[in-house]
């Protein structure tokens, strides 16, 4: 990355757990990674593996209880979002910070308005009138490609297609020009075909807005086309940081492998079976002591099993957490 | 479809209009649902027939002549005179329906007031909020629910009945028990519609939107009141309207036990008190009233399922 761009975002040693009738589920591990301005950050991983606890954490939506981030820091600028205050995070959340959801057909409050959802945003944090709030809303609604932007703004969500609604809560979280927008799977309840549309009308906002991105995933095609950097995250931490023509060429850990490939290709033979990551990902509600892919590992050795590795830099922008140095051609196809 | 469809050889070009025709708002989709509902319709004619009543006659007949006693006409059956005839003390039970309808309705409705206003809020804090401020408030709710209502409408009635001096609002007088029954019926009827919003707000508050919302800086405040309450509308809505029929009830409970509203103000429920002695040497005493108390119970009833079934904005129904 650019040495001129300023870091916007510096996560570390993020830990969140949650607290349950059957006893603590270690969601988030000791996390760290720092984003730069302009820079969009992919991060991969299965379901359950932290992904969006970690984005949830540092934007505070952590229901404690049974929620608790038991340490860690996230300086965004130079505010630290850990032990920001609830009156603080109001003013921050949706104006210089905005996030996007996977479901679009349950993020929008079914009762109201698409117009009175986006303008409350807008005069929370712009405190203009609702005239105004009417004619910027209209404004957005344009920007995300919806067509006839003033005569939707009284339509309720119902009226709007799985698409439409997703940009519409673009629309909502561009609102305020926010300088980090949050993307949770934000194409993963969609169709391929809105994927792709949803995926390219970011990439234009991107652009257009200068804004850095974070984009929460577990379709590595996606983020293939739209990240510089990619982080792989697997039971609650980061196994692999890396640019992403790097992760896919020269993937370091053994997980990071079998993710790679696990994904189907157009030039296999058609009866050729997918490949799968044997296993199943850890129980979460046991306290990790070891590499938490040591059972599933097809590389593993004896110092898996006793301690954890940490996440070293193994090649200038290329971290990964591993005792084993594998050669590439062990596992056979990097793509 | 037998007969062969010719396809255009050209496509039309459609106007906009054409392609769409413009969505139905809510109102107006609340309303289809609402108006298949012949026993609501019924219900709401009938609830605004019984206002215009209560309303219109006022006009005709003066609130003297309803406290008028003329004890040489006292027990006069129906007639042209007295069309509901008079009661003990000869007064006109025409006029008094009149007089007593405005204030039992004036009563059910701002109990009700009373009623949603405690139940939402205290409903939605406990919900919303949860933990200690849920238990709290919940086992107020619980202690409220396990008093019977009737019992503490008697006590309540009696310890504070009577002590508040007339008032005079919009020119007319009123008994201070009037304002007594309205607070002792509000603060007696509000646990049901508090556990409703609860149950409500604990379910609505784990959808996305609401996450959405406060992702975007919405303050609690925001989201208790413009995210959540509009979607338990209907339920509210449903309960207050229901919660009017039995304001009314309860009214014309301790208004016949003699702890509700004292004459010389009437009402329907303490033109029935003392009725019950000439229920058979004269039935005008209570059917007129009571006729009235149960045609608006009834019509508030079936207006309320109707308003429960037009107003799931979940309903698929159009």
């Amino acid at each position: 990355m650019d040495q001129i761009h300023p870091v916007i975002l510096q996560v570390e040693d993020l830990r969140t757990r949650f607290h349950i009738p059957e006893g603590i589920v270690y969601a988030v591990n000791g996390i760290s990674f720092i984003l730069k301005e302009g820079e969009t950050l992919g991060v991969v991983g299965e379901s359950g593996c932290g992904k969006s606890v970690t984005m949830l954490s540092i934007l505070g939506l952590i229901p404690i209880p049974p929620g608790e981030i038991t340490s860690g820091k996230a300086l965004f600028r130079d505010k630290d979002l850990i032990s920001l205050s609830d009156s603080d995070f109001e003013q921050l959340r949706g104006n210089e910070i905005a996030m996007v959801f996977q479901d679009p057909m349950t993020s929008l409050n079914p009762v109201l308005t698409i117009g009175r959802q986006i303008t409350e945003t807008l005069r929370t944090h712009l405190g203009i009138t609702q005239e105004e709030a009417d004619q910027k809303a209209i404004e957005l609604l344009d920007k995300v490609g919806i067509s006839e932007p003033a005569s939707r703004l009284g339509n309720y969500p119902h009226q709007f297609s799985g698409g439409m609604r997703q940009r519409v809560m673009i629309a909502m979280a561009l609102s305020c020009n926010p300088s980090l927008l949050i993307a949770d799977e934000p194409t993963t309840a969609l169709d391929v075909t809105i994927q792709a549309q949803i995926t390219e009308l970011v990439l234009h906002l991107r652009e257009q807005l200068h804004m850095t991105i974070i984009w929460i995933t577990h379709d590595l095609g996606v983020v293939a086309g739209i990240a510089d950097r990619v982080i792989v995250m697997y039971a609650g931490f980061i196994v692999e940081e890396a640019l992403v023509d790097d992760l896919y060429e020269h993937p370091y850990h053994p997980y990071t492998h079998a993710l790679l490939g696990a994904l189907p290709r157009v030039d296999r033979r058609r009866d050729h079976r997918l490949n799968s990551i044997p296993g199943a990902p850890p129980n979460l509600l046991v306290e990790p002591k070891y590499c938490p892919f040591a059972p599933r590992c097809t590389h593993v050795i004896e110092r898996c099993w006793i301690e954890n590795p940490p996440l070293v830099e193994i090649a200038p922008d290329h971290k990964a957490a591993c005792w084993v140095n594998i050669d590439t051609s062990l596992t056979g196809q990097p793509l | 479809m037998s007969e062969v469809i010719s396809l255009p050889t050209k496509i039309p070009h459609l106007t906009p209009d054409e392609i769409e025709s413009p969505p139905l708002s809510i109102s107006q989709l609340t309303w289809r649902r609402f108006k298949r509902h012949k026993m609501a319709i019924f219900g709401g004619v009938m609830l605004v027939a019984i206002f215009l009543y209560s309303i219109l006659g006022s006009f005709f007949l003066s609130e003297a002549y309803a406290n008028h006693n003329d004890m040489k006409m006292s027990f006069s059956a129906p007639s042209s005179q007295h069309p509901f005839g008079t009661d003990v003390t000869g007064r006109d039970i025409l006029a008094r329906s009149i007089y007593g309808g405005q204030i039992s309705l004036l009563i059910a409705f701002t109990a009700v007031v009373i009623e949603t206003f405690a139940g939402v809020l205290i409903g939605a804090a406990a919900g919303y909020y949860g933990g200690w401020i849920d238990s709290v408030l919940m086992r107020i709710t619980e202690a409220m629910l396990i008093i019977p209502e009737l019992f503490l409408l008697i006590v309540m009635a009696k310890e504070f009945g009577g002590k508040i001096p007339t008032v005079n609002i919009l020119g007319r007088e009123f008994s201070g028990s009037v304002i007594v029954i309205v607070v002792i019926i509000g603060l007696t009827s509000w646990m049901y519609l508090a556990r409703i919003v609860r149950a409500e707000f604990l379910s609505l508050k784990e959808n996305d939107f609401i996450l959405a919302a406060r992702s975007t800086g919405t303050t609690n405040a925001g989201i208790i009141f413009r995210h959540v309450l509009p979607n338990c509308m209907a339920p509210i809505i449903v309960t207050a309207t229901l919660g009017v029929a039995n304001a009314i009830l309860a009214e014309a409970y301790i208004s016949f036990l003699g702890l509700g509203v004292q004459p010389p103000t009437a009402t329907w429920g303490n033109m029935l008190d003392g009725a019950g002695k000439y229920y058979d040497s004269a039935p005008w005493l209570w059917i007129f009233p009571g006729m009235l108390i149960l045609l608006t119970v009834l019509s508030i009833n079936f207006l309320g399922d109707g308003l429960r079934d037009a107003l799931d904005p979940r309903s698929r129904a159009v």
